[in-house]
């Protein structure tokens, strides 16, 4: 598939009896952010590890970045292709960040000139220029996660994967890295970030997926925000009438409406569509809107909703 | 096996072990300590046998040289067992699996990590004690001791095998545990071997002549084989991963 990031299907691990991740299937495209969101134990770190071809999948198959998972042959190929930000962020603490950088771009084999120029433009861009000959170990959390990062696009991967990369940061340092991931997501890197956050996962991706051992379900915030709420809006008008609540069933569909006192509850699938076909109904039928409101569930409640019900929608 | 990527790791670990000041000393100090000890003990038999020291110099000079062996399997355990504990203990593993680089570079990495320092502070030392030793007995042999068969094979046959066999116990022990301390204590055990081999020696038996030593030579590149194996399979990415702690 041209185009395409990552493409699994049915990615399953097992440690022993236990199953960390459980036929996992989702497909990735170029230059996507996509978050991966889910409890602790979730499989977030395990599908991400079997992604970089750090452990081997039980079954299922990957393609991630034009390498098959698991084929040996394209092992090294995929390494030097992606990026890895680990969950614990693993610095030579007594090197500095411009020594821990040139280790791991030597690692990936670029040469001398690409090297300084690619270690400059990332530690300016982390504005730690000028700390570039200080021992990470005096360095503040967040500025070891800055580093971190940069280790992991310090080859210019075409595919970067992140794994919580705001945890454990207090809020300003998290609002710090999460700046420079939607820098990336500007300079059109395909993301893939694990996390916990769920603003951070609405703020910045394009797609989430929801894993739970199983995912869950896969989107974007908003349509997983429309899709499993039953999404409502309601107008609250100077006066309701039956009139009016068929005016507008004529245009959105019948046994949607309903009439609460002087509101409209009406039952919408594609807010950003029917609203403004809403509101010119109940105009044409001579009613005056007093408010018109969304009744929507957040990231958060769809989140909490599959987390503990794991009700599977379509 | 790309030995250049190896060496890329071998060459990071051997700054990091230059920046542990007791590490970098303990590898000068103590092949310098032997050779100025020993030879100093060299010239004091010389001096107070007179002629007579001609029959009985040689043995003595002999089982000082075996002190380079001990110390090429002494030396290196400290610095493999930093190797891999330390990256253990900065969770530094993970990234540097991420890397292009497979579990066999990596492996030869952190086993020349510690092999190449150790075998370059023997060597030094061991010309010095010979120059030292060729200095001081000239007046009674009337001809150069050094060189000889016999350190020939102690310091290029011997002495790097003992060297690989410690740095891949050492290996092989820092990935079952979490500190220096420990990995230190297990691999200590490895040159108990070598010691009872020299006690033998001093006591007379005629243990350690170019026969015996090639013999032993021989016994310990196959246990250096045979622990390569072993440690390739610890070696591996998931079980470093997964199991390790
Ligand atoms: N090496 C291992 N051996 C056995 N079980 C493991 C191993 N690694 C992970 N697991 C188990 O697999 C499951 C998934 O773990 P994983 O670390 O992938 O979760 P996660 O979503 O990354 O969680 P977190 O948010 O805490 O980072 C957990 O139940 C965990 O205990
Ligand atoms: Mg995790």
């Amino acid at each position: 598939m041209p185009g395409s990031m990552i493409h699994a299907e049915g990615l399953t691990k097992q440690f022993g009896t236990l199953t960390a991740v459980d036929q996992v299937s989702l497909d990735l495209a170029e230059g996507e952010v996509f978050g991966f969101l889910g409890p602790n134990g979730a499989g977030k770190t395990t599908t991400v590890r079997m992604l970089t071809s750090l452990i081997s999948k039980t079954s299922g198959v990957a393609v991630v970045a034009d390498c098959e998972i698991g084929k040996e042959a394209d092992e090294l190929k995929l390494r030097a292709r992606i990026g890895l930000l680990p969950e614990n962020v693993g610095l030579y603490e007594n090197s500095t960040a411009y020594e821990n950088l040139e280790y791991f771009g030597q690692l990936y084999g670029l040469d001398g000139a690409t090297l300084r120029r690619n270690i400059e433009r990332l530690l300016r861009t982390m504005d730690l220029w000028e700390k570039k000959d200080v021992p990470v170990a005096t360095f503040s959390k967040g500025m070891k996660q800055k580093v971190a990062i940069a280790r992991a696009l310090v080859h210019d991967p075409i595919l970067v994967f992140l794994d919580e990369p705001t945890a454990n940061l207090d809020p300003e340092a998290a609002k710090m890295v999460r700046e420079i991931l939607l820098a990336l997501k500007k300079e059109k890197r395909t993301i893939f970030l694990n996390t916990h956050n769920l603003d951070e996962a609405q703020r910045i991706c394009d797609r989430v997926g929801i894993l739970r051992t199983r995912l869950l379900t896969v989107g974007s915030p908003r349509e997983l925000e429309t899709r499993m709420s039953g999404n409502r809006t309601v107008v609250k008008l100077e006066r309701a009438s039956e009139a009016i609540a068929g005016a507008v069933e004529a245009q959105i569909g019948s046994g949607r409406v309903e009439v609460s006192g002087d509101q409209l509850l009406v039952d919408v699938d594609d807010p950003d569509r029917q609203n403004p076909v809403i509101a010119a109904a109940i105009v044409a039928a001579g009613g005056r809107i007093r408010q018109l409101t969304q009744l929507s569930t957040s990231l958060e409640e769809v989140y909490l909703k599959l987390i503990h019900e794991e009700a599977l929608p379509s | 096996m790309r030995f250049s990527q190896a060496w890329l790791i071998a060459r990071h670990d051997i700054r990091l072990i230059r920046s542990r000041k007791g590490i970098f000393y303990s590898l000068i100090a103590m092949p310098l300590g032997i050779s100025l000890g020993f030879s100093g003990l060299i010239y004091y038999i010389a001096a107070s046998g007179g002629s007579s020291a001609a029959s009985y110099l040689p043995q003595f000079i002999d089982a000082f040289s075996f002190w380079f062996v001990i110390g090429a399997a002494s030396l290196p355990t400290t610095i493999a067992a930093y190797g891999i504990v330390g990256e253990k203990v900065e969770k530094s593993l993970e990234p540097l699996l991420s890397t292009p680089t497979t579990d066999g570079e990596i492996l030869l990495g952190k086993a020349l990590s510690a092999f190449v320092p150790t075998m370059g502070a023997v060597w030094a030392g061991s010309v010095l004690y010979m120059g030292l030793v060729d200095w001081g007995v000239w007046g009674t042999f009337g001809h150069l001791y050094f060189p000889n068969l016999d350190i020939a094979i102690l310091l290029l046959v011997l002495a790097p095998l003992v060297c690989l066999y410690s740095v891949e116990v050492s290996i092989l022990v820092s990935a079952r545990v979490t500190d220096v301390r420990s990995a230190q204590q297990y691999a200590g055990l490895v040159f108990l071997p070598l010691i009872l081999l020299y006690v033998a020696g001093e006591l007379g038996k005629p243990v350690l002549n170019d026969t015996n030593l090639l013999i032993i030579g021989g016994v310990f590149a196959l246990i250096v084989l045979a622990l390569f194996s072993t440690a390739t399979k610890t070696f591996h990415r998931e079980e470093i991963l997964t199991r390790w702690k």
